[in-house]
């Protein structure tokens, strides 16, 4: 088109006041938003529309296949005086913090053990992540007969160590199912954190332990000192993913306890659930889940602008 | 005596932690394939010694294939993670292209959009989620995961393929415009092919997520026939309080192997995928 123009001056001039359609779709800004279009289209309907409904129904009475009806903040207030909705609440913050602090400490150990020379190391590292690429659901209902209360292994093992009979009840104690799944959440998630901190140590540069052990630093010093501060964006960067999806965590809960012993293990999102699901209260389960968004969203904004900021 | 030394150091060193996290890894995976094997007189025998299998039988393997409906969920799965892999792949294109090749204004804010969309957790959405697809009249159909599978998965293979996109040198793209391609043009033809590497890290995650979702399946899909495998399982294969655990293990074991086998094809991408986000910092 533009060799054509350029050739017949009349045809040209045409052109220049009212550019062909072929010249405007190659504009930068008309390309990319015409390309980006029908995603972004795709996310405003089912990501943006759905976020926003649910605030709309969790301001009302929805019972499931009927008609709603305005009910203000009252969800909010009933989650309010609800002791489960704060039990929940503490529960949530517990899990999440300490499989966070148990993941980044594990993964960290995880890191350094697989930052040595040794033979099979590929085969190794693959090995180590299968926990974090098996379905959850389905290596969870694992450790569910792992710990089944007539025939779990650990106990069948501790019993054989000398524990007395019949061994603890995993996942019918209140503390001990807390327990239960911030291992098992850890044990998922471990191999996320050594395999990304394993990547960053080996970017850390050999001369810099080098001029470190130079300078007579030791091993714990070398390791403050050059590794751990280096390790230090992707530690970050790990650890604010990671505990965006454990503190929203549904599945894993949801395989092993329900929520129970008595709510001793119920999360927000597992809440939500039993009573959007279980009870058809979609909207006051919409409000128990929108309790979730203020520790997301501040989470979520740090994250993406950490993220741009690269 | 040195070299003596020297062995038990590595030995201490290396292979004691190592082998400390291979068993806590792969105990769980050893414990579902020989309690799978296991006939119920075993499995539920607390005088025999559990960690081996006495008698092996492929009862349960047989029992899960003929008396449930696990080759279906199977299938159910696939099929699910097949297309709304495709479509996110495609979608996730549409947007990181622009993003990482067009200046444009409110560039910025749509990639910033669709990192943030990339870290909303499903628990945030389902409920409106789950209303808005019986309103479509979409409940029980794969249409419904076909559907909303892709909204964490197109972010997501967005985000990956926007870092890749960046790294792929522009000449080619250059001396493309030059001869007077169309930007369609030069993408598809000149750019796309260069990125293969890129498209296998983002199918292969969009992939395992798929086959690792659960929430959305269990809401919108409650019966038997459209089912995935790991609704199927869990709403299925246990039954009240009778658990059928060799079937259980048999089905879990079999559920794992497609995405695990795939991984082991591509362990490579999949790392340069995970650590690909972390380690540019």
């Amino acid at each position: 088109m533009t060799v054509a123009s350029e050739r017949l001056p009349a045809f040209g001039q045409a052109a220049r006041r009212r550019p062909s359609l072929a010249l405007v779709l190659d504009r930068e800004s008309v390309f990319s938003w015409l390309m980006m279009a029908l995603p972004l289209l795709f996310l405003a309907a089912l990501v943006g529309y759905p976020f926003f409904y649910g605030i709309l129904l969790s301001l009302q009475d929805r019972p499931v296949a009927r008609v709603g009806t305005f009910v203000g903040l009252k969800n909010f207030i009933t989650n309010f005086h609800d002791p489960i909705f704060w039990q929940v609440a503490i529960n949530t913050f517990i899990y999440t913090g300490v499989a966070t602090l148990l993941k980044m400490v594990g993964g960290l150990c995880l890191a350094l053990a697989m930052n040595q020379h040794f033979r099979m190391k590929n085969l190794v590292r693959a090995l180590l992540l299968l926990p974090f690429i098996v379905p959850t659901v389905l290596s969870t209902v694992a450790w569910l007969w792992m710990l089944d209360p007539a025939f779990s292994v650990v106990n069948r093992l501790l019993v054989a160590l000398g524990w007395p009979k019949p061994g603890p009840s995993w996942l019918g104690n209140p503390t001990l199912a807390m327990v239960s799944i911030i291992v098992i959440n850890t044990w998922r998630g471990l191999p996320f954190y050594g395999i990304t901190l394993l990547a960053g140590l080996q970017t850390v540069p050999p001369e810099l332990y080098e001029a470190a052990t130079i300078d007579g630093a030791g091993g714990w010093q070398r390791f403050r000192f050059v590794t751990l501060p280096l390790l230090r964006p992707i530690i970050l960067i790990v650890t604010l993913f990671s505990v965006i999806f454990t503190f929203a965590d549904f599945q894993l809960v949801y395989v092993l306890t329900h929520g129970g012993p008595q709510n001793a293990t119920n999360l927000f999102a597992t809440y939500a659930f039993d009573i959007a699901m279980g009870a058809g209260q979609l909207g006051l389960g919409a409000s128990i889940a929108l309790a979730m968004l203020p520790a997301l969203a501040l989470l979520i904004v740090a994250l993406t602008i950490y993220m741009r900021r690269e | 005596m040195v070299t003596g030394h020297g062995r038990l150091e590595t030995i201490v060193r290396v292979w004691l932690p190592v082998a400390f996290f291979l068993v806590l890894a792969l105990f769980p995976f050893y414990w579902m394939a020989i309690t799978s094997l296991k006939p119920n007189a075993e499995l539920y025998n607390k005088n025999v010694m559990p960690l081996i299998v006495h008698a092996p039988t492929l009862k349960h393997y047989v029992d899960l294939l003929t008396k449930s409906s696990f080759l279906l969920w199977t299938w159910n799965t696939m099929l699910v993670a097949v297309v709304a892999t495709a479509i996110s792949l495609v979608l996730g294109v549409m947007l990181a292209y622009p993003l990482a090749r067009m200046r444009f204004a409110g560039a910025g804010l749509i990639a910033m959009t669709i990192a943030a969309i990339y870290l909303v957790p499903q628990p945030l959405l389902f409920i409106p989620l789950a209303d808005v697809i019986n309103r479509l009249g979409l409940g029980n159909t794969l249409t419904s995961v076909i559907l909303t599978y892709p909204t964490m998965l197109v972010p997501f293979c967005a985000w990956l393929l926007l870092g890749y996109f960046k790294t792929v040198p522009k000449d080619l793209e250059e001396a493309a415009r030059i001869d007077g391609a169309s930007r369609l043009q030069t993408m598809r033809r000149i750019f796309l092919p260069l990125c293969t590497p890129g498209f296998i890290s983002a199918g292969i995650f969009a992939f395992t997520l798929s086959q690792n979702e659960f929430l959305y399946a269990l809401i919108f899909l409650t019966k038997t026939t459209v089912r995935t495998v790991p609704v199927g399982v869990i709403a299925e294969l246990i039954r009240g309080d009778v658990f059928y655990w060799g079937q259980l293990m048999a089905g879990a074991l079999l559920g794992s192997i497609p995405v695990a086998l795939i991984y082991s094809f591509f362990v490579e991408h999949y790392v340069a995928g995970l650590t690909s986000g972390a380690v540019k910092a």
